[in-house]
Parts: C-alpha cells; sequence; structure tokens
C-alpha cells in the first residue's frame, strides 16, 4: 500500500545548473521501496502546477545502523514543478506519494545484468545496482550523456562493483557518440552462452535502439517508460502505453502506472511511444 | 452528527462520491482508501464492448486544471460484471455505474444489463463526455434526445437513473428539466468544458484528440452557478461537481443546491483527500451547530441583496 508523506527537505545537491539531487524525508516509503518503483511528487500546496510528477526513486538513504530515512529524487529542471524541485531549500515540504508501479526484476548469476542509461534515465539504477550487489550478480553500468559535464555518480556505481561504460555525443569522456555503440562492442565480445539481461531508462529512441540490439543478440530487456501521468494509482488512464500482451497480439493501451513503468520491451510498440 | 445525503430512494453515507473517470474502477484504490466510507463510486464510464481510448499524451495540465481526452478506454459492462463488480461488492461500495451509448438502445441494454448485476445502486447516463465523436454528448446537446435516452432508459429500470450534464450548451437548466420530465431520478452536473491547448512552438495541440475536457478549481465557481441555476428549474435531487478539494467547495455546492457531490481531479492530487474532506464537513456541523448536513441543501441566502436592491 503507497503512503503519502510531508516529507521535509534534507538536502538539495546541485550537480549543475540543470540537475539536483532532491533528498526527502521519508522512511515510510524508503522502507517499502524496491528497484525501479517510482514516487509522485507535488512540491507546492498551491493549485498550479496542480498534478503530482512521477519520479524514479534515486537512492534509499538509510542512517548508521542500516534503517530507511527516506528517498532521493534525481531531478532535471525542465518545467515549473521540476524547477520549484531545483530550487526547494532544506527544510522546505514536497508531498511524496509511493512506492508506485512495477519494479524490476533483478537477476541473479551467473547471468549478467546490463543498465543501460540516458541522461536523467539514470534515476532508477542506483537502487537496482544496491540489489545486484547484494545478489553478487555482476553488472555493468553503460551510461550515455551529452557531454562530460552531465555524467552523475559513476563513483558511486564504481563502488558497488559495477563496471562502467560511459559515453559522450560530444566525446568529451568515454566513446564519442550514443551508449549504443559500447553496448554493441559488448554484445559482439560475448562468448557463447553467456547470458545477459538488460535494464534500460532514457530518452524513447535509445530505449527503442538498445531493446531492438537486446532482440538481435537474444537477451531479455526490461525498459522503464516515463509518461505524463495524472495520478500514479490507475484512476486516470493518462499514461497508456501500447503493448502486446504476446508476440503477434493484438495491442492494447495499459496503464503505465500499474503495468509499468518497467516493461518487457518485447511487450512495447515502439512506433506508437511519442516521445 | 449526520453527514448522510438521500438520492431519491439512495441513502448515502456522506455526499462525497468518487466522479466518474477519476477514480478507474474504484478497485484500484481499495489499498487507500475503505470504499464503504464514501458516499459512493461512480465508476469509469462503461460501453457494452471494450474500447481502446484515445492515444497519448492524454492530458495536459493548464493553469489550476487540466485536460484530458482519454477517449473512454474502458473493459465494457460485461468485462466490468465479472472482473470488478464482485470486489466492489466485498468492499461494499455505493456503485453508481456510469454508462455511455452510441445509440439509445445501447443505454436501454446497458441499463438492463446492469439492473440484474448484483451490487449496482444508481445508473449515472453519461451523455456528456465532449472526447468522442459518437454518442455521449450528442445526447447531451440536445433537449428532445435528452428527453428520448432518458425515458428509455426509465422504462427498462428500477434502479436510479442520473443522467450527467455537460455544461457546453447555453442553458443547462433546461437540459435538467429535460431529464426531470423524462423520469430522472437525479442529475448530476458538470462534466467537463470543451476546451484546447497549443504548443506554441511546434504549434500543435498539446492533446492527441485536439481538444479536451477541462477540470479542476479553474472551472469550479462555473460549475457552482450551473447547479444553482438548476435547483431553481427542477425539484429532483442535484449531484454537483467542477473542481472540489475541500470540504468549504464541498458546502459550496451544497449551499448552492446539490444534495450530494462528486470530487474528481483533487482525487488525482490527493487519494487520500476524502478524510480530511469528511473532517471539515463535520468540524463545519459543530461550529455551525448543525446536526444534519442535509439541511443546508439549497440554503444560499440572498436576503442581504434583496434587501439592497429593494432599498435602492
Amino acid at each position: 500500500m503507497p503512503c503519502d508523506v510531508d516529507a521535509a527537505v534534507i538536502a538539495n545537491t546541485r550537480l549543475s545548473d540543470d540537475y539536483s539531487v532532491l533528498a526527502l524525508a521519508a522512511p515510510e516509503i524508503a522502507g517499502l521501496a524496491r528497484p525501479g518503483q517510482f514516487v509522485m511528487v507535488k512540491a507546492t500546496h498551491s493549485a498550479d502546477p496542480l498534478l503530482r510528477r512521477p519520479f524514479s526513486i534515486f537512492e534509499i538513504l538509510r542512517d548508521a545502523t542500516g534503517a530507511p530515512l527516506g528517498v532521493s529524487l534525481l531531478n532535471k529542471r525542465i518545467g515549473t514543478a521540476t524547477r520549484l524541485l531545483y530550487d526547494a531549500a532544506p527544510g522546505a515540504r514536497v508531498s511524496c506519494l509511493g512506492p508506485l508501479g512495477r519494479p524490476f526484476e533483478p537477476v541473479d548469476g551467473p547471468v549478467q545484468a546490463w543498465m543501460v542509461a540516458g541522461g536523467v534515465g539514470l534515476a532508477p539504477f542506483l537502487t537496482l545496482a544496491e540489489s545486484l550487489a547484494a545478489r553478487h550478480t555482476p553488472a555493468t553500468l553503460f551510461y550515455g550523456a551529452r557531454r562530460a559535464g552531465e555524467l552523475y555518480y559513476t563513483d558511486t556505481f564504481a563502488r558497488l562493483g559495477v563496471a562502467i561504460e560511459l559515453a559522450t555525443e560530444d566525446g568529451s569522456r568515454g566513446t564519442k557518440g550514443y551508449v549504443t555503440a559500447p553496448l554493441e562492442r559488448a554484445f559482439t565480445s560475448l562468448a557463447p552462452g553467456e547470458s545477459v539481461r538488460l535494464y534500460v531508462c532514457g530518452p524513447t529512441p535509445m530505449m527503442r535502439a538498445v531493446a531492438a540490439l537486446s532482440r538481435t543478440y537474444g537477451h531479455p530487456c526490461e525498459v522503464s517508460l516515463e509518461q505524463v501521468m495524472g495520478c500514479g494509482l490507475g484512476g486516470c488512464y493518462s499514461c497508456v502505453v501500447l503493448t502486446r500482451q504476446q508476440p503477434g497480439a493484438t495491442p492494447h493501451f495499459v496503464r503505465s502506472c500499474l503495468d509499468g513503468p518497467v516493461f518487457d520491451a518485447e511487450r512495447i510498440v515502439w512506433e506508437a511511444l511519442t516521445h | 452528527m449526520d453527514l448522510s445525503v438521500s438520492i431519491g430512494s439512495l441513502r448515502l453515507p456522506n455526499p462525497l462520491i468518487a466522479a466518474s473517470g477519476c477514480f478507474g474502477y474504484g478497485v484500484e484504490y481499495s489499498d487507500v482508501v475503505d470504499l464503504a466510507t464514501l458516499g459512493g463510486v461512480a465508476v469509469k464510464g462503461l460501453f457494452l464492448a471494450e474500447r481502446e481510448g484515445h492515444p497519448p499524451p492524454r492530458i495536459v495540465e493548464t493553469p489550476a486544471g487540466m485536460l484530458n481526452a482519454i477517449g473512454l478506454q474502458g473493459i465494457g459492462v460485461h468485462r466490468f460484471i465479472r472482473e470488478k463488480l464482485p470486489e466492489l461488492r466485498d468492499r461494499r461500495a455505493i456503485v453508481l455505474v456510469n454508462i455511455c451509448g452510441t445509440t439509445i438502445d445501447e443505454y436501454v441494454e446497458l441499463a438492463r444489463i446492469l439492473s440484474d448485476a448484483e451490487g449496482v445502486a444508481a445508473l449515472e447516463l453519461n451523455i456528456s463526455c465532449p472526447n468522442i465523436k459518437e454518442g455521449g454528448i450528442t445526447f447531451g446537446c440536445n433537449l428532445p434526445a435528452t428527453h428520448a435516452v432518458v425515458s428509455a432508459v426509465r422504462k427498462v429500470t428500477s434502479l436510479p437513473v442520473i443522467p450527467k450534464l455537460t455544461p457546453n450548451v447555453t442553458d443547462v437548466a433546461s437540459f435538467a428539466r429535460a431529464a426531470e420530465e423524462a423520469g430522472a431520478d437525479a442529475v448530476s452536473l458538470v462534466n467537463t468544458f470543451l476546451a484546447m491547448a497549443i504548443d506554441v512552438e511546434t504549434r500543435r495541440p498539446k492533446l492527441s484528440n485536439i481538444v479536451g475536457g477541462l477540470s479542476g478549481p479553474a472551472i469550479r465557481p462555473i460549475a457552482v452557478r450551473m447547479v444553482y441555476e438548476c435547483r431553481r428549474a427542477v425539484k429532483i435531487p442535484i449531484i454537483g461537481m467542477g473542481g472540489i478539494a475541500t470540504a468549504a467547495d464541498v458546502l459550496e455546492f451544497m449551499i448552492a443546491g446539490a444534495s450530494a457531490v462528486q470530487v474528481g481531479t483533487a482525487n488525482f492530487v490527493d487519494p487520500f483527500i476524502w478524510r480530511s474532506l469528511l473532517d471539515g464537513l463535520s468540524d463545519y456541523l459543530t461550529r455551525h451547530r448543525i446536526t444534519a448536513l442535509s439541511d443546508i441543501v439549497g440554503t444560499l441566502d440572498t436576503s442581504k441583496r434583496e434587501q439592497a436592491w429593494i432599498s435602492s
């Protein structure tokens, strides 16, 4: 059952002019959250903006004894609500509803876990990386951004034992170009019989390309989709995604707040995803 | 303290009904709210058959409100009875089933099917959805058609029949009158206001359906005025709605003449809103030493204004 927590801002760490990590005191949510789940957040009691916004849970925050304290969100300033969150000062209150949605399914070794992130699509992977580390599953993060300054938390992933493959569009760090280039190299370097499960979050064209590569090389792939959401609980039917239950079946709109945000990539009708 | 209200023969524990289209089929919220504590649950509009609805984007935020063009995606009446109604029954929800057809025969067929189903408290006739081309609002924007669909449904069911009216007409009260004359037990109003929003950078509409329905606090004063107009035009009970987010908003609709209300968009923002609304209503009754909430229905005091006018 989700909780609505009137959460105090513990810290709001600016990573750049656009990105910040917002730490919220919400032990009830932190205690229940699983990798890939999200929260619905409202930064103001005013009616403008009116609706909550969905955010992946970025980190589970714990005290020295390991007890859950709260969650953090990786916020990118793109509009009114995300600007309010970017500007939120410690002590401010943020209404936080969750945890919500279908989580990732962390795989066990010897299968490898490959996380593929684009930009702010890094958000659901830190909790997944922790879960994979706890299972001793060999994990790699393929992480792409526009430039070196927009690659965050790589040290944190490294400390969890995650191998890192970076790509930047301007070539300022890692492979020049899209993250699909190091990913494809990794696929071609796999030994026969090695299996991989992919987890993807980022811009739609990137997720579509990664889903196609996973299919080509015959490995299962989970994608975390970001849709415009009204309520997060299945009430409004605004966050729908066109999916097929089985390959070849007639596609239907399903709610990404309940059936997702994590989907089997094979179910998605990619042509119908507009953004 | 008595928060109960009556809609014709229907007795509700309190006036707060979850609005159709804003609460799924009710079961989605059973983890969040005890459905039996609500005045009622108006489930998402049902056609006979399943429907896919419109492609996304289906909603867009606007100042103090939102536009939606979902397009009545739904599982159809048969799957509803099979898959959702048993749980609603188990949780002792008072279920208002919102029905929508493209022809009068479809409304009649839906009414027949639901009259035989166990656990349906009332039928809300959706003759006001602004987001589909056929059916729905075509009945709600034409007085003879409103009369015809209501009287046809009236003939085949003993369940309370509650047409849901559109504000997208010149005179809502005349539609309330047509519904009353056709045998409606109550009317609910208002559905959303037809509206649109444009991305000026791309010059594209922000909704895939181009136009959609405006809801939320932005519409509340217009909805209150329409409830007030209908209260003066008909004797049957009115279920008021439009942007309700606080207990004061509930009271505003009730004083204007609504016997009960529906809460829609505010439930998206705060799914736990019901508790605070009920507390606010109880607090109001205490402060005003009123024992029964239903006593405030239609008690708008215009005497000051009349005196001022007479003396001028």
